[in-house]
């Protein structure tokens, strides 16, 4: 390099130089080697150009055949059936089937945007920036992938196995024919009550009870095992993480409770059921 | 005249020397001045390090979206044109790009294509700055700068889905509408709302909608929201985004 190197901006021999000022602080490219940086003009533009070209050249063929649909014009005296939202807002349509509507179209949406908001005041783990690595934080990206994972294959179920009525259609069955009505739903504090012959009362208790220690030995058991890492973060940190983390897999477990016990409801209270 | 002498010609004209503030020649002066004296190309720094541009790296996905969202302003404003945002006719109007406006089905398919797509590529970019660690200190504003981004790309292909004014469309937001009936507070139908004092005709969903039904008013809503608001609130964050990135640098491989 040393040879091809020349001044960018040649002294002018009528003026003088001097160094004015140091100043303390990092930039982006402060500690690198000027030889690993390289001239955005032209190097970079031209690899955004050609991939801009690529990308419309490729729409625009796409476009030929992948036609905008157009249904009939809209009207209130039929509807369809089933009737489904846009494909990236089918995970939260799926959930409509396992929770009240302000759970699955406002709750969720609302604790998925501030989940995100708060991974990187809550993932302050210093390693892993700037490159790809799974061994160097296992924890944040599994979780992630978890949470990816869950809503593609919410939005695979909405777009290809729900049929009339939101009902489970594989692919070889007759689309056109309506399933029988499922069978009645059961609420857990209800099923309490019967089974062990307590009242209401005690069977709302019980439920309740069983979620304070989903989320009580959610806290408390990865906090015993990982002491580390719950020293690192610290109580509100660590607490924070832990319950959006079990809220997350608490989506799951509430639809394989529906699916296998049909439960509808675990949480009963007079205003908001869960 | 060679080429050569064709260009320094053009260069040296005073109408090329006003609109550019660099010369022509091949030096790293001139290099580093096309960059940086350029109004859009400023956005980049002048030298960029040699491992921040491979596209293993980012996968394009931030720029693929910065562009997708160009194409989608730009074929935008062209269905503009031609669409009136009335229930009356606004279905016709559609039914007009697709028939009878030159290259108005391409367009309309473009335009569709690429909002499909940024939804996906903005998913993807933010995989990949997850996947990186790029939020990490200090760019957890800019995370967050992006998680604005990222909603309003789907509310802006949300309010989209109404405009055509066909089957899709009109159930597509009766069901997205039904939630905000259902939020907690603010919605009639939602937990504490009734307690609150919360009717139909004084609801989020009502504030949504300018009605309790989806009809003309939630069309010319959505229309202003869809064409105006949205896209100046998308420029906005972005503005920042980009600066932001710049700012904070890349966090890119040493
Ligand atoms: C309209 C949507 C968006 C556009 C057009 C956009 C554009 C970009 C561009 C062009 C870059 C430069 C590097 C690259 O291409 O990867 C970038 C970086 C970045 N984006 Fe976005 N972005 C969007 C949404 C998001 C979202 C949803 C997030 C995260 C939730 C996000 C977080 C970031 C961060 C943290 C960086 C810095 C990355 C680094 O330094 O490695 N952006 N964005």
């Amino acid at each position: 390099m040393a040879d091809k190197s020349f001044e960018v901006f040649p002294k002018n021999p009528k003026k003088t130089y001097g160094l004015m000022e140091l100043v303390k602080g990092t930039g982006p490219i402060v500690n690198k080697e000027p030889e690993d940086t390289i001239f955005t003009w032209p190097n970079l533009f031209y690899l955004e150009f050609i991939v801009a070209l690529i990308i419309i050249a490729g729409i625009l063929f796409l476009s030929l055949y992948v036609g905008a649909p157009l249904e009939e014009e809209a009207s209130r005296d039929t509807t369809p059936n089933p009737m489904k939202a846009p494909w990236y807002f089918l995970g939260l349509q799926e959930m409509l089937v396992f929770f009240d509507p302000w759970i699955a179209g406002v709750g969720l949406p609302t604790l998925i945007l501030i989940g995100l908001m708060l991974i990187p005041f809550l993932d302050i783990n210093k390693k892993g920036k700037g490159y790809y690595t799974f061994s160097e934080r296992k924890f944040a990206i599994s979780s992630f992938s978890f949470g990816m994972g869950l809503w593609m294959v919410m939005i695979v179920i909405g777009v290809w196995f729900r049929g009339l009525d939101w009902n489970w259609y594989w692919p070889w069955e007759n689309a056109h024919l309506h399933k029988p009505v499922a069978s009645g739903l059961r609420d857990l504090p209800v099923m309490f009550s019967r089974i062990l012959g307590i009242s209401d009362f005690a069977g709302k208790g019980l439920a309740d009870f069983l979620v304070l220690i989903y989320f009580g030995l959610g806290l408390l058991i990865p906090a015993y095992i990982f002491k580390d890492f719950f020293k690192k973060l610290g109580v509100l940190r660590y607490a924070t993480t832990m319950v959006m983390f079990w809220i997350m897999v608490g989506i799951p477990v509430k639809v394989g409770l529906r699916l296998v016990f049909s439960i509808k409801y675990v949480v009963m209270t007079p205003w908001f059921k869960i | 005249m060679t080429y050569k002498q064709l260009t320094d010609w053009v260069t040296s004209t005073q109408i090329y020397k006003a609109i550019f503030r660099h010369g022509y020649e091949d030096t790293p002066r001139n290099r580093a001045l096309t960059t940086f004296s350029n109004v859009l190309y400023h956005l980049h720094p002048v030298k960029t390090r040699r491992e921040s541009i491979k596209i293993r790296y980012t996968w394009c996905m931030g720029g693929t979206s910065m562009l997708l969202f160009l194409m989608l302003a730009i074929t935008g404003v062209l269905l503009m044109f031609y669409y009136v945002p009335d229930a009356r006719r606004a279905y016709n109007d559609i039914k007009d790009i697709m028939n009878v406006v030159s290259f108005g089905s391409t367009f309309r398919n473009v335009h569709r294509l690429a909002a499909h797509l940024m939804v996906f590529t903005v998913w993807v970019h933010m995989t990949r700055v997850f996947l990186t660690g790029s939020y990490k200190s200090p760019r957890e504003f800019n995370w967050i700068i992006g998680v604005v981004l990222l909603m309003l790309t789907l509310l802006l292909s949300w309010t989209g889905y109404l405009l055509p004014w066909d089957q899709l469309a009109l159930w597509a937001i009766t069901v997205g509408t039904k939630m905000a009936a259902a939020a907690p507070f603010l919605g009639v139908e939602g937990p504490f709302g009734a307690q609150l004092g919360i009717r139909p005709d004084n609801d989020l969903k009502f504030m949504l909608l300018g009605g309790t039904e989806v009809g003309q008013n939630a069309l010319l809503r959505f229309y202003v929201l869809h064409c105006v608001v949205l896209p100046l609130m998308v420029v906005m964050f972005l503005a920042i985004h980009f600066w932001r990135v710049r700012k904070d640098g890349f966090s890119g491989p040493l």
